[in-house]
């Protein structure tokens, strides 16, 4: 490789006389700062989460490989009954999702701020945050205590966990829509549910329909815990398994698991591009 | 003849200080069809939106806006008539504002939306017989085959004619048109102009119409109102309009009002073909741009 030798245009111009444009002041202080940001809070973070016990990973690894051998022979025995809890697991998906997108697309729109005024958006909004920032987990231990054991607590938490995260996606898609042909649709002397229906829905459809099968997958990944504290699915067993230390029983249950949310999170992706 | 657009004393100010529209004062009769002109920021497409009550004039003015002697907006406030009013006042936009997803025909039955029980026009549920009115206007204005194609697969000259059948559905008898042509090109600009005119004087339909370069206005409007700044500075016969007339209105402005003229274009063409090749074009003139 040549080094480039730069051709001037006439004699008055030098490669020695050009200057070099100086990186602003400002650039190069946001950059150190936040880095010395991050390194802080991991500092501060360090010893309350007792991040000083890695070494054990090392030090005990006869339990790591007790672990690892029970997990290498699975368990296979009660097929059955963990591929029957697993497709509850997904029902329960189902119906959660379901649930959360007929409540979620109301409040989507009520918290979308180029459709509303403030004074709706923003205490709509604040319900959907508090929907959002409560775990499927956390729902579920109120709601068997309301409800009773079983899948229907599960489905309960799924659904108003969702309505808040639905909500939000839903919302955010509406609030990026052309607002042209909404205003076409006003010329008519349509009224106002109309322009919703006629003008912003038809350009949000397609996004709505790829967000509600991407939260359907997450869904089913939440559901497979929500068992542990008795809101029905395969959590239960795979909690059951783990404290009685079946370690083999452990892996064919999470075999299974895995194997049906990578199918489908295929599926839902083949489907989410054909909707867009 | 009554009028069918009368604005008074209408004023608005964007922002702190930038007047937008200075205290115009309009009135146009039922079946005339009037040219609005303008550069760029006269206030044009502000009058038109103050007109269809989609946005709301300052509120310390007197201004007031009716059409067919109903109140769509006084002092500021849009009534609550605004929306009735709407039914009767088509309007077509630059960008055509279709709904691109849904196919040409809903597009155009959505014109039935505002003479409709809501119920039934939430669910679209609309009826044989506007279906048939739709196929109709759709006919009329050229575009029947594409009926059943979703809007974004029309050209937009094709387009442009589907919003102006929505307002024939709508049942509209005046027609606001904002640059209903500035998008499209000649041959498309001149089909949408014709189908306009033919509304005018078949269906005795108002229109004022917003455009960009004069001679659309000279060849089919009567009538011409010129805006500068916000402030109404013309508003009369269209053929007054000469060049030394509207270079009095808009000074240097007026270059803009004007389709780039054949010699124009030709200066164009030969600056391009003198500029051929480029490397032996362009390398003398940077090197005196250097010095």
């Amino acid at each position: 490789m040549s080094q480039y030798k730069p051709q001037t245009l006439n004699d008055t111009q030098k490669l020695d006389e050009m200057t070099i444009p100086k990186i602003p002041m400002r650039e190069t202080l946001t950059k150190w700062v936040s880095g010395i940001v991050i390194v802080l809070l991991l500092l501060w973070s360090w010893s309350p989460v007792e991040m000083r016990l890695w070494i054990s990973l090392f030090t005990d690894a006869s339990n790591m490989a007790e672990y690892a051998s029970g997990f290498l022979s699975p368990n296979f025995r009660d097929f059955d009954i963990f591929v029957e809890q697993m497709v509850v697991t997904v029902q329960i998906a189902i119906w959660g999702t379901f649930l959360a997108i007929i409540l979620g697309v109301p409040f989507a729109i009520l918290s979308s701020s180029n459709i509303f005024p403030a004074w709706i958006v923003q205490p709509v909004r604040r319900v959907m945050d508090a929907c959002r920032a409560i775990n499927e987990i956390v729902f579920a231990l109120l709601f068997v205590v309301a409800v009773g054991l079983g899948p229907f607590a599960g489905v309960m938490a799924i659904f108003v966990h969702n309505v808040g995260v639905i909500a939000k996606l839903f919302s955010e898609a509406v609030e990026a829509i052309d607002p042209r042909p909404v205003e076409g649709i006003r010329a008519t002397g349509a009224k106002k549910l109309q322009e919703v229906i006629f003008g912003v829905i038809p350009q949000v459809m397609a996004l709505w329909i790829s967000l509600a099968l991407y939260r359907f997958e997450t869904n089913v990944r939440s559901a497979t815990v929500l068992g542990m504290v008795g809101a029905g699915g395969i959590g239960q067993l795979l909690w059951e398994n783990i404290r009685s230390f079946a370690y083999a029983e452990t892996a064919a249950i999470m075999i299974i698991v895995v194997v049906s949310i990578t199918l489908i999170d295929m599926l839902s992706q083949r489907l989410r591009k054909w909707a867009l | 003849m009554s009028e069918a657009i009368k604005v008074q004393q209408l004023s608005k100010t964007f922002g702190s200080d930038a007047k937008a529209l200075d205290d115009v004062s309009i009135s146009i009769s039922t079946g005339e069809m009037v040219a609005l002109i303008g550069a760029s920021g006269s206030g044009k497409s502000t009058l038109l939106r103050h007109i269809a009550g989609f946005v709301e004039a300052d509120r310390d003015s007197v201004s007031k806006i009716t059409i067919f002697d109903r109140i769509m907006q006084s002092q500021g406030k849009i009534t609550s008539e605004a929306r009735a009013i709407r039914v009767g006042v088509g309007v077509i936009f630059q960008q055509f504002n279709l709904v691109n997803r849904l196919k040409v025909l809903t597009n155009v039955l959505i014109g039935n939306l505002g003479n409709m029980s809501a119920f039934k026009g939430s669910l679209g549920l609309f009826s044989d017989e506007q279906k048939q009115a739709a196929m109709l206007a759709l006919t009329r204005v050229g575009i029947a085959a594409q009926a059943m194609q979703r809007g974004s697969t029309l050209s937009g000259g094709q387009q442009q004619r589907a919003a102006i059948a929505r307002t024939l559905v709508q049942g509209a008898k005046i027609l606001v048109a904002d640059e209903p042509i500035a998008s499209l090109d000649p041959s498309a600009a001149r089909k949408v102009m014709d189908i306009m005119t033919e509304l005018n004087q078949k269906d005795n339909m108002t229109i004022l119409v917003s455009l960009h370069q004069v001679e659309y206005a000279l060849n089919y409007c009567r009538r011409t109102i010129a805006l500068r700044a916000g402030k109404v500075v013309y508003d009369g016969p269209s053929e007054a309009l000469t060049p030394e007339f509207l270079n009095e209105l808009y000074g240097a402005e007026s270059e803009e009002l004007f389709l780039p003229s054949l010699q124009a274009k030709q200066k164009n063409i030969d600056n391009v073909w003198a500029g051929m090749p480029p490397d032996q074009a362009t390398e003398p003139t940077m090197n005196s741009n250097m010095q």
